[in-house]
């Protein structure tokens, strides 16, 4: 098991603020990154979360031993697959129409996303996180080991190690977890299910993901996939 | 610090289908026409200005709010009209510029322009925009709304429309300028562009703690200190809802906000709210619901807290009867400002 002490954020919008803030609280060294120039980004990160480093997204991720991606799913391609390489990489995007535009046009709709954000870096271990609650729900709802206020997030993808790590890592974040070894699972968190927006603790959370089956978002997929 | 003197209360309405007494709902119609009745009210009681939203959509009765505006204007005598917010992203700017200047004309001067990428996206398909471009829309949209408001003649190229040589556009404003806010839903890129472009800034606050917002807040006057632009005390709208009974206020608000929030979130995808969900956004998150005290203690922590300039209540989510929507423009104007005032007069005087 790796050490996480340094935390890269590649997008500085409101998710990767968020997170980057979480990151901060939890004593973590944070950098982060948005679309432009360092300058571009250079006051909000100052005034928004004092303590992140603003920096181009080569020096995040080479000075960082975990990665976030929280850029719109619309532009995971803009990122060069090889700068990622060899890294762990939180996959906090999910698809949202109003800012990714036409589903068909962002993604391949035989897949889910996390599963084709994995494909493109496939020298990167992708693990999906932190993209159900809502970005203030995150901010607020952050909160130590047994408490009990705490709220969960799922966490998963294929290698069993590397979502370990996530796992510890949201931990430190403030958050409970509930842990799949499968990424395409990610199609849980996705717009129109159950757990999309959700804030919920532990055991809610659990039984949502336990019953996610029988919902009408789960029968859905379910029936896609027999189709498929 | 906040300035009591000179700040402002408004409310807002997106222009939800108002209900009648047995719980059927009341035609588009009759529903544009209640928003005027409130005006004509919000008015007599001395509420500084009215919003009216646009949408394009069967759950809501507005997409043309200038117009509702107007009538309005006929009938009132001080009340400011706003939009809240208009989607300059998928209209055209030299429109939206000769609308309001209208209206200006008609109202003597009390047309507040408000502008916004717009969080639904109706109107995108239907006036012929494609989604993927809504940022670069309205980065270009504003730089042209931002030419015409000088009121000289535009010069102008760009994507999305035809260019402009040396245009000048009609009517003129009787005093030269059209009031002008950006709204915005709080990513630091829009909080940076209204400092950039030296226009008024409101915050939509839908959901969770006003307090997150204050770094923001001073993101805004970072950014118009650093680039010489012009600062403003902050406005931002949340929702609510009063009652004179603080469990009536409760339940009414609950019922129809929580249906409204579902409703939406059918097509976009979010779970549905929950009463604890509700329970925590009226207690300590962005719901100002309850009866006059309770509202006017949640406002006045927050006016302060933020340092506001204007404090705009979304009234009226969900179906509501036309009785519960008056009685609560009523007690906002007669009980809640008024307490809010005294409070941060208390709280000033003490400080």
């Amino acid at each position: 098991m790796m050490d996480i002490k340094r935390v890269g954020i590649l997008g500085a919008g409101k998710v990767g603020i968020v997170l980057a803030d979480l990151a901060l609280r939890a004593g973590y060294e944070v950098r982060i990154s948005g679309s432009g120039s360092v300058e571009k980004i250079d006051l909000t990160i100052k005034t928004l979360v004092p303590g992140a480093i603003a920096s181009e997204n080569s020096d995040v991720v080479a000075n960082s031993d975990i990665i976030i991606l929280a850029i719109p799913l619309s532009r995971y391609k803009n990122i060069d697959p090889e700068l990622l390489s060899g890294k762990l990489v939180i996959d906090a995007m999910n698809y949202w129409w109003e800012t990714d535009g036409i589903r068909e046009e962002v993604l391949n709709p035989e897949s889910t996303s996390s599963e084709q954000v994995q494909d493109y870096f496939k020298n990167s271990t992708i693990v999906k996180t932190f993209n159900h609650m809502g970005y203030h729900n995150l901010q607020e709802e952050a909160h130590p080991e047994g408490d009990p206020k705490r709220k969960a997030l799922f966490v998963t993808g294929d290698n069993k190690e590397a979502v370990d790590e996530v796992a510890k890592f949201v931990n430190t974040m403030g958050f409970d977890q509930v842990i799949h070894y499968n990424i395409a699972d990610g199609i849980m968190t996705e717009p129109g299910s159950p757990l999309f927006g959700a804030s919920l603790r532990l055991n809610e959370l659990r039984r949502v993901i336990d019953n996610f089956d029988h919902t009408e978002f789960g029968r859905k997929i379910a029936a896609s996939k027999k189709n498929a | 610090m906040v300035d009591v003197d000179k700040l402002e209360f408004g409310i807002e309405t997106f222009g939800d289908i108002v209900a009648n007494e047995d719980g059927s709902l009341k035609s588009a119609a009759e529903s544009i026409r209640q928003i005027v009745h409130e005006g004509e009210l919000a008015d007599k009681y001395g509420i500084d200005v009215i919003g009216v939203g646009e949408h394009h959509r069967p759950d809501y009765s507005v997409s043309s709010p200038e117009t509702v505006l107007a009538t309005i204007a006929g009938k009132t005598n001080n009340i400011k009209l706003a939009t809240a917010v208009t989607v300059l992203s998928s209209d055209d700017p030299v429109r939206v510029y000769e609308r309001f200047a209208t209206l200006d004309g008609l109202s003597n001067g009390r047309a507040q322009v408000m502008l916004g990428r717009g969080s639904f996206t109706e109107s995108f398909p239907l006036f012929g925009y494609d989604l993927t471009d809504y940022d670069d829309l309205f980065n270009e949209k504003l730089k042209l709304y931002d030419l015409l408001r000088t009121e000289k003649p535009v010069t102008w190229s760009g994507k999305f429309r035809a260019s402009l040589e040396n245009q000048e556009v009609y009517p003129k404003t009787e005093h030269g300028e059209l009031e002008t806010y950006i709204g915005i839903g709080g990513s630091p890129e829009s909080i940076i562009r209204a400092a950039r472009f030296g226009y008024k800034v409101i915050i939509a606050i839908i959901g969770g703690q006003a307090d997150r917002f204050k770094p923001y807040i001073n993101l805004y006057h970072e950014a118009a200190k650093r680039l010489e632009m012009p600062e403003f005390p902050v406005a931002v709208h949340s929702h609510g809802f009063i009652a004179d009974d603080e469990d009536e206020a409760i339940e009414v608000a609950y019922k129809n906000i929580k249906a409204n929030f579902d409703r939406i979130g059918l097509t976009r995808g979010w779970a549905p709210m929950s009463r604890e969900q509700f329970d925590e956004e009226t207690k300590v998150g962005s719901f100002y619901v309850g009866n006059p005290e309770k509202v006017a203690q949640r406002m006045a922590r927050t006016i302060d807290l933020l340092g506001l300039g204007r404090f705009d209540l979304v009234y009226g989510a969900g179906n509501q009867t036309a009785a519960q929507r008056e009685r609560m423009i009523e007690l906002y104007a007669t009980k809640v400002i008024p307490r809010v005032k005294e409070i941060l007069r208390e709280k000033e005087a003490s400080k």
